[in-house]
């Protein structure tokens, strides 16, 4: 609380992107938690809250006449634009805002604070939801080929990994100790995932050390175990998810690539996947595209080729697919790795599991595959999402990246998946918002440390006692299409990646479609369920009607007639609309009297198709509630963009900018 | 027949491959005056496989040793393969399939010729006359009456017999504005906005006209006081519109699809070529100068006079989107091919000179033109961002885009109902409508998810809500059983539910109490 400067400030307007001439007035607090603004509308008194860490960057601009301007961009893609009246009170909410949302030890964090009123046992089973072990027993593990190693017990081979590993049952620990030692960050070989129909398995690592000619005899001993186990095929892929010339140049440094003469039975593999800093800025560019105030149509395709956004999407599914391919049609098994093997490895080997597995398209098995591929193995949350205040270099969109190609996949398989948009999305936001400690810190260790399991809630039970608003009502576990392997088409689809409008902009309400496909179908589904329980509870009475009194009892089936949707909750099928400016650069509409408009009678407000579905997310923040968006973009123009990548790096296939 | 002479060689051993995903067929090609027809031989399994050469838009032969290779690229977007045993066969029938594919003549066209079972000749052609929207409008006002000024197209030859004119304007007056407008196209009624909600005073009524003049401009007339039917500019204002017409609009259709049809791009030149088509910002402006109309009629209780050069292409585009967003009949199955029939196809869009060819064609484009498409396109964006909102789905869309350019049935023959009239359409050829409406068909064409809204429906057209429609554009390139098998789930939950409902035993009022 030491840093809130000032808790309220009245009469600050907040702005409304779309239409910007329409801004609500209302009143700003600061609390140890959360930015929120209260509308002063008496009817509604509209809230809107903002976690601090979610908060990216604050933006002071120019002092106008009407006030002073603050811009608050998030990581959940909301943009706030807030006009304070005084400038003194502007500062003192920029100064608090700028240390609150930059914490500098884990027990600042939300979820340290954050209760949802559940017992400790409730607690622990939370925890205990998605459980790995029992993940890898479902893959068939252990088998003749695989066995559980104790070698990382107490991390003591590599602490970025977790304690229970599966590894070849032929690679002794002295093979794993001596191969992690040639390995980055002692990242070993491990297995990601099992394909049981074939033995065939996706593997793991980080780069090796061999710098221009350096060995290491362990090193291939290991990777000959990986084919070992997989007796179907005479050699495995290695690949190398790093565009060739950022690996060659990290050879320079000691680090790199196999060289496929000394392994036996290798073929080596590049996937040009970019790294940490070219997304970071793909995504920087691709946000300031939709943040353009009135763009042509073609500013706006022409900033989207432009960002790379698209293309970088492609990039990691084309490896996923390749891996994918491998496994399941050649039974082949695949080693994966990039510099550390915990970004690009992470989503190539997790997007290749949910094209192969179909467990992992369901709402259980998509947490198990965060779970198994990203937070057990040391994917670096703090440091990519910027949890605690640290180098921004470090700060990448990469899970998110993983997030958008299940939703590109969802978008080309509607049927394939039991989970829904808004569960990608929740999972986005949840990543950011520090409130539940799945995603804390950078590595299991640190984790256990913390004691996280005991002093913060799962996500992940929060999610799965909230279920039912996130399936997919088109899912179909039955079909040929959805079970096994997902097929992609055989030509390459450049069209099929879309901008995915749902996620960017899901703050701006006027963009989304104005009905929910999901929601109504959802809404049927239940009706069903609920008509076919009301039968069986009046056939059951029939039943008893006709035992007692058989001959005084009339009874006829009526057929009601089948009115379509009769009967059936509205709220979420009427339209909330209005319509938006459209005149764009043309003469505007000569309006009789300019109030006019807002009471006309064909605008009534309901709820939007994003309801409300999760109650602690509309509680932190009024994303999810409200037509009238009060969330808002405005054009950039400060000079608060991120850092360009310069000076000295950690990733270090970034030494290609140095040599090439 | 003359058929016969322009069919040189009728039968030949053919391949046909039809894509990536599906599987080559084999059999006995077949020519006919009408069309293509491969026999598989009477071991296969598989069906007679048909094409209406009509529907051929360009093709290409190349020759080898013993065998021809002919690539039909068709008006519906498809690319179909032709592998023929024989290089004179092959170049014989290549050279039929292009005479017969363009004859010009409207009588010797295939859906003189077609009866197909089920149906009867006559049949929902006086399904959706002028005079069956009048009657709606007299029940809302009597500021208008149906004017038979044209009855034998001579005031306007691209104008229906029957049009709904202002009551105070009389049949001479007609003529003399008639005189004043190119291609005689006087102001007519195209819709008439009665207000929404029950209890509102008697506000001005809002009428939408329809009229002709360089560049597309929408007046707005002020509130307008139409009890007396004047549609007397008040502070007249005047609406500049960046529609494109014309070869523009052929243009960008014909590069849209020739980037759909190259796989090999990059992600980022396939952007660049979306872009460069321009096809998206023609979407956008298409909806937003019907959105404005629309908004004027709505939220100003103006009447809104709109006109292009002709008044037959962009022109209704503007009158028939912004019908759809207001008015809820519009959107129902039989309130839209109402819409159709009345506002593309009587209003005299002349659609055998703009759908005589599609994205393939080799010819400089003349007068053809993708509106009625664009059109379309424009519906299926509504549709999209309110999928409950319309009565039918993405499959009539596409039927619609299909019959446009070559069908079976008489609906989108001739270019005015004068020349349907000589031709006798009517009476000699089927009605789509007829064809559409058959309960066989619906499964495919309806909106399970439908459910009435009375409200106007506004989209959006930032560019983030627009898309492109993948459903048409990719339609043979992408695989179609994803959307297929959701299309199928979809249905199976809602009939699901009526069944449900259907099944529901009802305890009749005499049961006794236990």
């Amino acid at each position: 609380m030491e840093h809130i400067r000032t808790p309220k400030v009245e009469n600050v307007r907040l702005v409304d992107r779309i239409s910007s001439k329409k801004a609500a007035l209302g009143t700003l607090y600061l609390t140890a938690t959360h930015v929120i603004f209260v509308e002063n509308a008496p009817d509604t008194r509209k809230e809107t809250w903002i976690l601090h860490s979610q908060i990216s960057t604050i933006e002071k601009q120019a002092t106008a006449a009407t006030g002073c301007p603050l811009l608050i961009r998030c990581k959940n893609f909301q943009l706030l634009q807030l006009i304070i009246p005084q400038e003194r009170d502007c500062h003192d909410v920029y100064i608090s805002l700028i240390r609150l949302a930059r914490p500098v030890k884990y027990e600042e964090l939300y979820c340290f604070s954050f209760n949802p009123k559940l017992d400790k046992e409730e607690r622990e089973q939370g925890w205990m939801l998605i459980d790995l072990s029992e993940e890898y027993k479902r893959m068939g593990l252990p088998n003749n080929y695989w066995q559980l190693s104790d070698v990382n017990r107490d991390y003591r081979v590599c602490d970025s990994y977790p304690t229970e590993l599966y590894v070849p049952k032929s690679a002794t620990a002295h093979i794993i100790v001596g191969s992690s030692k040639f390995r980055s960050r002692r990242r070993f070989p491990a297995l990601s995932y099992y394909y049981r129909d074939n033995h065939a398995s996706i593997c793991r690592s980080s780069q090796p050390l061999s710098g221009f000619s350096a060995r290491c005899l362990e090193d291939e001993q290991m990777l000959q175990a990986i084919r070992k186990a997989n007796p179907g095929s005479d050699f495995i892929y290695v690949v190398d998810t790093r565009p060739k010339l950022n690996a060659m140049a990290n050879r320079a440094a000691g680090k790199g690539y196999e060289n496929e003469d000394n392994y036996s039975n290798i073929k080596f593999q590049f996937i040009g996947i970019e790294n940490i800093h070219v997304m970071r800025n793909s995504l920087q560019k691709m946000l300031e595209v939709c943040e353009l105030k009135s763009p042509s149509m073609s500013d706006f395709l022409w900033g989207l080729e432009n960002s790379g956004w698209l293309r970088h999407i492609k990039a990691i599914m084309d490896a996923g697919i390749f891996i994918a391919k491998a496994v399941s049609e050649e039974g082949v098994s695949v080693l994966v790795h990039c510099s550390d093997g915990w970004d690009r490895t992470a989503q190539v080997c997790s997007v290749a599991s949910l094209l192969l597995d179909p467990h992992y398209r369901t709402l259980k098995g998509f947490m198990v595959l965060i779970e198994k591929d990203w937070i057990s193995f040391g994917h670096k949350f703090n440091h990519r999402y910027g949890n605690l205040d640290g180098d921004p270099k470090e700060i990448s969109p990469v899970i998110d990246q993983f997030i958008e190609c299940v939703w590109q996949l969802m978008e080309q398989f509607p049927c394939a998946f039991e989970f829904n948009e808004r569960f990608l999305i929740h999972i986005q936001h949840h990543i950011y918002s520090c409130q539940f400690g799945n995603f804390l810190c950078n590595s299991q260790k640190e984790r256990q440390e913390l004691k996280i399991q005991e002093r913060t809630y799962s996500l992940w039970a929060h999610l799965w006692k909230n279920r039912a608003d996130y399936m997919n009502p088109l899912f179909r576990d039955d079909h040929s299409q959805t079970r096994g392997t997902l097929r992609l088409p055989t030509t390459p689809c450049n069209f099929l990646y879309k901008f995915w409008s749902g996620m960017y902009n899901r703050f701006e309400k006027g963009l989304q479609p104005r009905q929910s496909v999901t929601d109504y179908l959802m809404a049927v589904k239940e009706e069903t369920q609920q008509l076919e329980e009301e039968r069986e509870a009046l056939e059951e009475r029939l039943e008893k009607i006709q035992k007692v009194q058989l001959n005084h009892t009339k009874v006829k089936a009526k057929q009601s007639e089948p009115s379509k949707h009769s009967g059936f909750s509205t709220s979420d099928n009427s339209t909330a609309n209005t319509p938006q400016d459209y005149s764009g650069n043309m003469k505007s509409f000569p309006s009789r009297s300019p109030s006019q408009g807002d009471e006309d009678s064909a605008l009534i407000l309901t709820q939007d198709n994003l309801k409300s579905s999760d109650p602690d997310l509309s509680a932190n923040s009024d994303q999810e509630s409200g037509v009238e968006d009060l969330s808002c973009r405005s054009p950039s123009g400060g000079e608060c963009a991120p850092s360009e990548d310069s000076g000295k790096d950690r990733d270090s296939d970034e030494a290609v900018f140095l040599t090439a | 027949m003359e058929f016969s002479d322009l069919i040189r060689t009728g039968r030949a051993q053919a391949k046909l491959l039809r894509g990536p995903e599906a599987p080559p067929l084999r059999g006995t090609l077949c020519l006919t005056g009408h069309h293509l027809l491969l026999s598989p031989g009477p071991q296969a399994t598989s069906e007679l496989w048909l094409l209406l050469l009509r529907s051929v838009d360009s093709i290409e032969k190349r020759v080898a040793s013993d065998s021809g290779t002919i690539t039909l690229r068709c008006k519906d977007l498809r690319v179909l393969q032709l592998e023929i045993e024989g290089v004179e066969a092959s170049l014989d029938i290549a050279r039929s399939i292009e005479a017969l594919s363009s004859l010009e003549s409207v009588i010797t066209s295939f859906p003189f010729f077609y009866r197909p079972k089920g149906l009867r000749l006559g049949d929902a052609w006086h399904f959706h006359p002028p005079e069956r929207y009048y009657k709606r409008v007299a029940r809302e006002t009597n500021a208008w009456r149906l004017s038979e000024v044209n009855e034998d197209f001579s005031v306007c030859p691209s104008y229906p017999r029957a049009v709904i004119v202002p009551r105070s304007v009389d049949d001479g007056a007609l003529a003399r504005s008639a005189r004043f407008r190119q291609g005689g196209r006087f102001p007519v009624l195209s819709y008439h906005h009665a207000p929404s909600g029950t209890v509102s005073p008697p506000l001005p009524r809002l009428c939408l006209l329809d009229q002709l003049r360089p560049f597309l401009a929408l007046f707005c007339t002020g509130p307008a006081n139409s009890q007396r039917g004047r549609g007397e500019p008040l502070e007249a204002f005047k609406q500049d519109s960046h529609l494109c017409r014309g070869q523009p609009l052929q243009e960008s259709f014909v590069h849209l699809v020739e980037a759909c049809g190259d796989p090999q791009q990059s992600t980022d030149s396939w952007l660049r070529r979306l872009e460069g088509c321009c096809w998206l910002a023609h979407v956008k402006e298409a909806l937003s100068t019907a959105c404005l109309a629309a908004q004027g009629m709505e939220r100003e209780g103006a009447c809104i006079l709109v006109h292009g050069a002709e008044g037959t292409d962009s022109t209704l585009l503007v009158t028939s989107l912004a019908q759809l967003i207001l008015d809820p009949l519009s959107r129902t199955m039989a309130g839209f091919q109402e819409l159709v029939e009345r506002e593309w196809i009587q209003a005299g869009h002349p659609f055998q000179l703009r759908c005589a060819h599609s994205a393939f064609s080799h010819a400089r484009p003349k007068h053809e033109a993708p509106t009625f498409l664009l059109f379309l396109d424009c519906v299926w964006q509504l549709g999209r961002q309110f999928p409950l909102s319309l009565e039918f789905g993405e499959g009539l869309l596409l039927a619609l885009f299909e019959h446009a350019y070559a069908s079976p049935f008489g609906t989108f023959l001739c270019n005015s109902e004068k020349e349907r009239c000589l031709c006798e359409v009517r009476t000699r050829t089927h009605s789509l409508w007829s064809g559409l409406n058959q309960p066989k068909e619906q499964r495919k064409l309806r909106n399970p998810l439908y459910a009435p809204n009375p409200l106007a429906i506004w989209p959006s057209v930032e560019l983030q809500s627009l898309r492109l429609w993948q459903g048409l554009f990719l339609r043979w390139i992408r695989p179609p059983e994803p959307s297929e098998v959701a299309w199928e789930k979809v249905w199976q939950i809602v009939t699901d539910k009526e069944k449900t409902k259907l099944s529901q035993p009802t305890v009749s009022a005499s049961e006794p109490q236990l």
